[in-house]
């Protein structure tokens, strides 16, 4: 099945002219309208520009041109500005945006040949832990319809794990790529912070949004990041640093590796949840990594810090939306006033009010020191723990979630438990630290992810970590029921 | 008994750096394009786009910073300042807040007595400037034009240092004119390129606390800035004075009425909510930069007056003048680099008279001088000859203005060269003296004052090319009784 091979496989098979990017194309679209029905993971599919990009990319190939996702298919998250082609968010203060330019990720995977088979569906501004906030309504967890992906790349994470797409991008502010692709069993890979360029990326929190891939396997993971890194002159926080070789750093054997598992959060975990990370350290320590525990007393104060740091932003970042150049207008405004407090009084869902409202209030005079700065101290503070971590250790290893997928509708009116989602994962975002979720095993039928967090740049540690791993186990190879 | 008031004034002036694309996007910055013309995505804050540093802007940043001897920071931070208004794309400025890329300097300005006085200029920080918004000709609705949303201002903040009207205008001044020799700043303020706004008080002298201060926004040329003070500080002492209180407060200077009102009090004022933006990391200046920068610096205005002074020996008053722009200075130095220097006195009073007068009335900045340097220095050099008289210089200069050519060809063609033949204008006083046999008596008999009237005698007898101090000396023996 074309569906289930990997992007290096997919590759060799376009090289060979088995099978063009046109017949490869048309497979996940048909895939798409076919299944997608069911999940809701896409919010615009572009099958039209898909088969020319397709056509395009087997002109190229006929040219005798190799590249490594030459042909290839994938789908945008839909917070990537695509030209010419509707980038709505997830909100509808953009339902009617289309995009008059293309994000530095998605020109630089378009240039690689990259065929784009639609947006998709994710949380309002990536403010969400479920996908529910959407615009375009909840996706369904292909593993159980009555579940929700998690999020905010819930789209991009439902659509890889339902073999939608070969791979899927996605963003990353407080666990938005790694959460969704443990609750669908994919990997999910969120790079160091200044690592991929946040251009064209509509922003929620500017110092914590990175954008990354969801894809089924490190290896694969490996060869889409490559393309998607590097330094972007139109972004000031990407980085100038030359990327690594990442598949050519697959492989190496992890004899001697020293991995830290993070008490903070094994302390405590549920027992089934607990069962798993102690499978994922046997299965390292049998491939030569030596195991010890790490405390990081601070991680714990991860989460109050991130609602406070992410709202304030977004708070800031979101100010653009006010009805006047682009985007949601309210009807019949009255004046500058009503035009203002309506269009983003109607334009933006509750989730996203709540945040803008939050981060108002931090950044109040009169309230600034005591949230704002205060949590930028805590940030530094966990920010060091980490460094100094990594002075003993060379990953660290811990849950990617507390639980598996849950029931849609469950935390949506509980925004206090919904947060505690991302518990295990806001830390390496506050510390713009490169993390990454596998599938570890199952609990309840639902799968579940181990999470991996290295120093800063060390990608190619992180992808090689999980790729042996995912050669000592399969769980990354079983699909969801119903989408062989 | 009238109580004796103090004025205490700061200035915060922004000036538009003269970068050629804006302070954080590619867009051109130039003045009087078609509106939203010059106005990139990033300027539209477009979702999605990302705002990336003018390094030419931190350059002329830093080389203002240099001019007033004010530490550069190394590492400086741009904020955000959030506020929601059409003009303003992204519903903040970027700005500089806590630590801004300039620190503390001072800039030296003349009273009108002559005594010099420093004045504290507490940071300059660089920002970006909103748009426009248009309320004229528009059935109900309002005109938004972006094209100056995004370009670079520097905004400099002084110290409370300024005691009455006259005086902001000359530390404006002084600060037009050094933005202008640093070339960082076009200065035109029409077009709102050099514009400042002003927070006064008032307090019983003596007093050591300030006065609640009004801040009048927006001040676009020297005269406004002259007349809103001082109508500030007469409203604020009429207030007091009848038992009332300034609020704290931010006014408008309406130049038709000449006067001042409330715009916003302190209570009405936003909550900026300032926070690091995120997008932009600290601006890192090292000293390599700042040493490079250095080398780029021109002669100041003080050290060029300086200069004048001690090699030409003008005053202080006369250098000031000359030194007042790097063109002038340029002029001047011209003019007497081929007279030579004992004559700079002479050229000093030519360029501020005769040639500042044609200018004036012809609205002529010195660039654009209908006289070269070469061809002042050419007529000064029959001045200095004694080719012709200063009087007669003055009619040669309206000739070369009006008709060009050099001076030479004008004293030939019209004549005027100066009689300095003793034989001649003996002749000449000797018929003069014939003529006016009852003034030469009355002189002799003590009538001193008719001295003068043989002159003009004289000199209208030769069209006034007689040499004057010949004439007088050859008047005075044959009248006194030779």
């Amino acid at each position: 099945m074309l569906h289930t091979r990997s992007i290096g496989e997919l590759a060799e098979t376009l090289r060979r002219r088995e099978i063009s990017s046109v017949e490869l194309t048309r497979h996940y679209l048909e895939r798409i309208e076919s299944l997608d029905p069911a999940l809701n993971a896409l919010i615009t599919k572009t099958a039209e520009q898909a088969l020319l990009q397709a056509a395009a990319a087997d002109r190229r190939l006929a040219g005798g041109e190799t590249a490594p996702l030459l042909g290839i298919p994938l789908i945008h998250k839909d917070i990537f500005c695509t030209d010419g082609v509707r980038t709505s968010c997830g909100s509808r203060m953009l339902d009617n945006f289309v995009a008059p330019y293309d994000a530095t990720v998605v020109a630089r995977l378009k240039a690689a040949g990259a065929v784009m088979l639609g947006k998709a569906n994710m949380d309002e501004f990536a403010m969400g832990s479920s996908n529910e906030t959407s615009h375009y309504g909840a996706v369904n967890n292909p593993w159980d319809h009555g579940k929700v992906p998690g999020g905010s790349s819930g789209g991009s994470a439902a659509a890889v794990a339902a073999r939608l797409a070969p791979f899927a991008t996605g963003t990353d502010t407080g666990g938005s790529i790694r959460q969704p692709a443990a609750l669908t069993g994919v990997t999910g890979v969120k790079p160091t912070y200044g690592r991929v360029s946040r251009y064209g990326m509509i922003a929620f929190a500017s110092s914590l949004d990175q954008a990354g891939v969801i894809a089924r396997s490190a290896a694969d993971a490996a060869i889409v990041l490559q393309l998607m890194s590097g330094f972007d002159a139109k972004d000031s926080t990407s980085v100038d640093m030359p990327v690594p070789d990442y598949a050519a750093a697959l492989g190496a054997p992890l004899q001697g590796l020293r991995i830290g598992v993070l008490k903070e959060f094994a302390d405590g975990l549920e027992a089934r949840n607990g069962a798993l990370l102690g499978a994922a350290l046997k299965v390292y320590r049998s491939l030569g990594a030596e195991t010890l525990d790490v405390s990081l007393p601070s991680l714990p104060l991860s989460v109050p810090t991130y609602y406070v740091v992410a709202p304030a932003e977004c708070s800031s970042n979101l100010s653009r939306f006010d009805g006047v150049r682009f985007g949601y207008r309210c009807k019949d405004a009255k004046n500058l006033q009503d035009l203002y407090e309506r269009s983003r009084g109607e334009g933006f869902g509750a989730e996203v009010k709540r945040r803008i409202m939050t981060g108002t209030y931090v950044l109040s005079a009169g309230y600034f020191d005591a949230y704002y700065l205060k949590a930028q101290k805590v940030r530094q503070l966990i920010t060091d723990e980490f460094r100094a971590a990594f002075e003993r250790v060379d990953l660290l290893i811990g849950p990617t979630t507390p639980t598996p997928a849950f029931a849609i509708g469950a935390k949506i009116d509980d925004p206090v438990t919904m947060y505690l989602n991302d518990i295990y994962t806001i830390g390496a975002n506050l510390a713009g630290l490169p993390a990454l979720s596998v599938p570890c095993g199952f609990i309840d039928d639902l799968p579940m992810g181990v999470q991996l967090i290295g120093p800063h740049f060390s990608e190619s540690r992180l992808l090689n970590a999980a790729h042996r791993f995912q050669l000592a186990t399969d769980w990354h190879q079983r699909v969801p029921p119903g989408y062989e | 008994m009238m109580q004796d008031w103090e004025v205490v004034i700061g200035l915060e002036t922004h000036a538009q750096l003269a970068t050629k694309s804006k302070i954080f996007s590619g867009a051109a910055t130039t003045y009087g394009a078609p509106p939203n013309s010059q106005a990139s995505l990033v300027d539209l804050a477009y979702p999605g786009v990302l705002p990336v540093l003018n390094a030419e802007a931190v350059r002329m940043a830093v080389k203002f910073g240099l001019s007033i001897g004010a530490p550069i920071a190394q590492r400086s931070i741009f904020a955000r300042k959030n506020y929601f208004y059409p003009d303003l794309p992204k519903g903040y400025q970027i700005s500089q807040y806590e630590i801004p890329v300039v620190g503390r300097g001072a800039l030296e300005i003349m009273l009108d007595d002559g005594t010099v006085k420093s004045v504290g200029i507490t940071r300059a920080h660089l920002e970006e400037d909103a748009g426009k918004s248009l309320h004229e000709g528009l059935a109900h609705a309002s005109g938004i034009d972006l094209n100056r949303a995004g370009t670079p201002l520097l905004e400099i903040v002084s110290e409370p240092d300024l005691r009455s009207a006259k005086e902001a205008v000359a530390y404006m001044k002084k600060l037009h004119t050094l933005v202008r020799y640093l070339d960082i700043c076009d200065g035109n303020m029409q077009e709102g390129s050099f514009r400042c706004d002003a927070n006064v008080s008032v307090r019983p002298r003596g007093q050591e606390k300030y006065g609640t201060r009004a801040e009048i926004k927006n001040l676009n040329s020297f005269r406004f800035v002259e007349k809103a003070i001082q109508h500030e500080v007469a409203r604020q002492i009429e207030l007091i004075e009848s038992g009332g209180k300034v609020i704290q407060e931010t006014r408008l200077y309406d130049s038709d009425k000449d006067e001042t009102r409330a715009m916003r009090s302190k209570e009405e004022a936003n909550d900026y909510r300032y926070f690091p933006d995120p997008d932009l990391l600290p601006l890192q200046i090292d000293a390599a930069f700042i040493e490079a920068v250095h080398r780029t610096l021109p002669e100041l205005p003080d050290e060029k007056a300086a200069r004048f002074s001690a090699l030409f020996q003008l005053s202080a008053y006369d250098a000031g003048v000359l030194s007042a722009s790097r063109e002038l200075g340029a002029y001047f130095e011209a003019v007497v680099a081929l007279t030579g220097a004992a004559h700079a006195k002479l050229a000093a009073n030519w360029i501020m008279g005769e040639l500042a007068g044609a200018l004036n009335r012809d609205n002529l900045e010195i660039g654009a001088s209908r006289l070269a340097p070469a061809a002042l220095a050419g007529l000064l050099g029959r001045i200095v000859d004694a080719t012709i008289s200063g009087k007669i210089a003055k009619d040669v200069f309206e000739a070369m203005w009006r008709e060009g050519g050099g001076a030479d060809s004008v004293i030939a063609a019209q004549g005027l060269r100066q009689i300095t033949d003793a034989g001649e204008i003996a002749a000449v006083i000797d018929a003069v003296i014939a003529a006016n046999p009852k003034q030469l008596a009355d002189y002799r008999a003590g009538k001193d004052k008719l001295f003068g009237f043989f002159v003009g005698q004289a000199m209208k007898a030769t069209q006034g090319k007689a040499n004057p101090a010949q004439l007088n000396l050859l008047l005075k023996s044959k009248l006194d009784g030779a």
